[in-house]
């Protein structure tokens, strides 16, 4: 909306006005994740700019956290063999994420599997209890997560299924389900399903469409479900508390106890790793958009 | 004549397999969802119930005090305690000594009459020596034992199926004789708690209005390629970490942080005096703020990018200022917006645990910080369930009246 030649004093100032305090509210949402990049090259153990990194001296800036991150809980810093297999089994942060990606990885195939089933099914005209059955699908999203926690520890300890890796990942793919089909059914809505009658019609069997022409077409949102179904288990850190021991501790899990008990700049390491995760994940979905929208002849906006 | 019989037979038969093949395709469909359906049930839905039904079941007190139950069942809580009672009681505390779960039972009548543990474990202590009539010798021990109250704090622990919990959570106490009571001024903790939680919720969700529509306005009426880099500044937050984004606020709020130190420099607070953002409600309402923002922006943008600019125009050009023309024709048209976002913020913001947790400190934590608590510290698991029942109906009662207004199916990511 540009302003036009004939607009008065008034609403110029309006306008400039305006865009001015929507660079603010734009400041507020990005200014507290771009402040942690560089403070997290601190080098002395506060959370906060020294008077040196604000004068640009080299030397207030240092990687030592970063270097934390993989020594942290190593059985033997110093020793000159065998340091990056010590770095894999013991360092502390590097358990979490191996944690993180293994829950992560296996509760987001899961939930992309059995919710892609279920958004085909809930896109066919013909099924029953729509309105219900999704209302139910989409819970996990809404229900408090401290009461998913609860749930899940009380049920599972019946099984002997807490304090396992299999409780978390049974609960973190509940957890992704509702992302699952909200992305997936929103592909389905634009899909020609006179496509599927000519599948049958050319004498394909009913599995043999679905990944042949049903599959291919709505891939992109199954992707983009599954990236959401991902990064909520590994953002996830109520259920986590409940279920999980120190076994299943993950990055989350411990950058909780890190803020809570001994906050160091480490966890601002990990923060700006986290970011730039997050970037990757984000220009991820955004390709995946414009190949959909190609592929489904809308002109990429 | 035969030939219409033949037709109605054709029709019927016609009929039977067009419903037969009808129900074939509806039956394929909802197997395609049962898979789904039957996981969710074993893994959230069942198990959320079955924490719930603490709230109402106990039977701590039943199961470990099975004779004095029995006894307790007949009495009217008002007369004086009978012999049977006293020897029931005796009898349940020596078995209860031996198995260890003395304990327990004496945290379950704590609950109802604080004060009361010690009478249970050092009376239990003794209890095998004791000789009939129990009447005099349990009181001898201590004195407490000819005091009603505790019989009917007794008594009432003994139901197993109780509302004492629900009670409880909404700050009242259950009489011996079923009524109800509204708890001492003093020990009204989660009332209190739980206006805080509802005030804390609707001021997020009036910030992240206030903040979110001017962006979703600017948003909606860039060109496209603008508007798309933009989006980035709001989609990245919502990418972030929540824990990140919590540590962020951290450094930004605490006393040597960004902000003060930017405040002390522009002089507007001398060093000696900064302001205490984090660690209160402050710093919950800022941080939440920021973690639910998109959740506004997001569905705002998608009612405006919808709304034809030439509405706007016509209104113009019938002679109604910027003034007029936005609020009589373009902010109605916004209000499925507002309600979809304002909703969902408070529906998340309600149940809201990990930031109120790390950067609320006493003031700013909200209801889900208090089960946490009764769960972990005090381990009241019954107590937990029942203010987890009063949520989750809050919750239930937002997220029907979200699917009446908005849809479930029109609920959008990114």
């Amino acid at each position: 909306m540009a302003l036009p030649a004939y607009a008065g004093w008034g609403e110029r100032l309006w306008y400039y006005t305006f865009r001015f305090i929507c660079f603010l509210i734009f400041l507020f949402l990005i200014a507290p994740i771009l402040i942690v990049l560089p403070l997290s090259f601190n080098a002395e153990p506060y959370f906060s700019f020294t008077p040196g990194m604000l004068s640009g001296d080299p030397e207030a800036y240092s990687l030592r956290w970063y270097k934390d991150i993989l020594i942290n809980g190593m059985a033997n810093p110093e020793a000159q063999t065998g340091w990056w297999t010590d770095v894999w089994n013991n360092a502390q942060w590097v358990r979490s994420m191996r944690n993180s990606f293994f829950i992560g990885v296996i509760a987001t195939i899961i939930a992309t599997t059995l919710g892609t089933i279920a958004a085909v099914g809930l896109s066919r005209a013909e099924m029953p209890y729509k309105k219900t059955i999704m209302a139910f699908l989409i819970s996990p999203m809404i229900v408090p997560l401290v009461i998913t926690a609860a749930g899940t520890f009380r049920a599972f300890s019946e099984f002997g299924l807490a304090y396992t890796h299999i409780g978390v990942i049974l609960a973190h793919a509940v957890l992704g389900i509702p992302f699952v089909i909200i992305t997936v059914t929103a592909t389905l809505v634009g899909f020609d399903n006179s496509l599927v009658q000519a599948s049958y019609s050319l004498g394909a069997t009913p599995v043999r469409t679905f990944f042949k022409v049903q599959m291919p077409l709505i891939l992109p949102g199954v992707i983009s479900g599954a990236l959401f179904a991902f990064v909520v288990s590994f953002d996830e850190v109520v259920v986590v508390l409940a279920l999980g021991s120190v076994e299943q501790r993950t990055i989350p899990r411990q950058m909780f106890s890190g803020i809570r008990e001994q906050i160091s700049p480490t966890i601002l390491a990990v923060a700006t790793i986290l970011v730039i995760i997050s970037i990757a994940l984000l220009a991820t979905l955004e390709l995946i958009r414009r190949r959909g929208e190609r592929l489904r002849g809308l002109s990429p906006s | 004549m035969a030939d219409t019989a033949n037709v109605e037979i054709d029709d019927k038969l016609l009929k039977k397999r067009l419903d037969k093949a009808l129900f074939k395709n509806r039956s394929r469909a909802f197997l395609l969802v049962l898979p789904l359906l039957l996981f969710l049930l074993v893994a959230f839905i069942g198990p959320i119930l079955y924490f719930l039904s603490h709230g109402f079941i106990d039977k701590t007190f039943a199961a470990l005090m099975p004779q004095t139950t029995e006894a307790l069942s007949e009495w009217d809580a008002v007369s004086d305690p009978t012999e049977e009672m006293f020897a029931a009681v005796v009898a349940d505390m020596v078995v209860a000594r031996k198995n260890k779960t003395i304990g327990r039972v004496a945290t379950r009548v704590n609950r109802d009459k604080p004060g009361t543990r010690s009478l249970f474990t050092s009376s239990a202590r003794k209890a095998a020596k004791l000789e009939a009539p129990f009447s005099e010798s349990l009181p001898a021990v201590k004195k407490d034992w000819n005091d009603i109250e505790v019989w009917q704090a007794m008594k009432t622990a003994s139901r197993q199926y109780t509302l004492g919990y629900y009670a409880a959570a909404l700050d009242m106490k259950v009489n011996a004789d079923g009524s109800f009571e509204r708890q001492d001024e003093k020990r009204r903790i989660h009332m209190t708690l739980l206006l805080r939680t509802m005030q804390i919720s609707f001021l997020v969700t009036v910030f992240c209005l206030a903040l979110g529509y001017p962006v979703a306005y600017l948003l909606a009426t860039l060109p496209a390629r603008t508007s798309n880099l933009l989006l980035i500044l709001v989609l990245l937050p919502f990418w972030t970490s929540i824990l990140v984004r919590t540590t962020a606020w951290i450094a930004m709020l605490q006393a040597q942080g960004v902000v003060n130190d930017l405040l002390v420099f522009f002089g507007m607070t001398p060093d000696d005096a900064r302001f205490s953002l984090i660690y209160n409600k402050t710093g919950t309402l800022i941080a939440m703020t920021h973690i639910l923002l998109p959740f506004m922006v997001l569905p705002l943008y998608s009612v405006m990018k919808g709304i034809p600019p030439s509405y706007v125009r016509a209104a113009k050009s019938l002679g109604a200022n910027n003034w007029t023309a936005f609020w009589r024709v373009y902010a109605p048209q916004t209000i499925p917006g507002i309600g979809a976002g304002a909703l969902l913020v408070f529906i998340v913001a309600i149940g809201y645990y990990i930031t109120p947790a790390l950067v609320g400190g006493q003031d700013g934590t909200m209801i889900s910080n208090i089960i946490d608590d009764h769960m972990r510290k005090s381990l009241n698991w019954n107590l937990a369930a029942a203010l987890g029942g009063v949520l989750m109906v809050i919750v239930m009662v937002l997220y029907y009246v979200y699917d009446r207004i908005v849809g479930i199916d029109n609920m959008k990511l990114g």
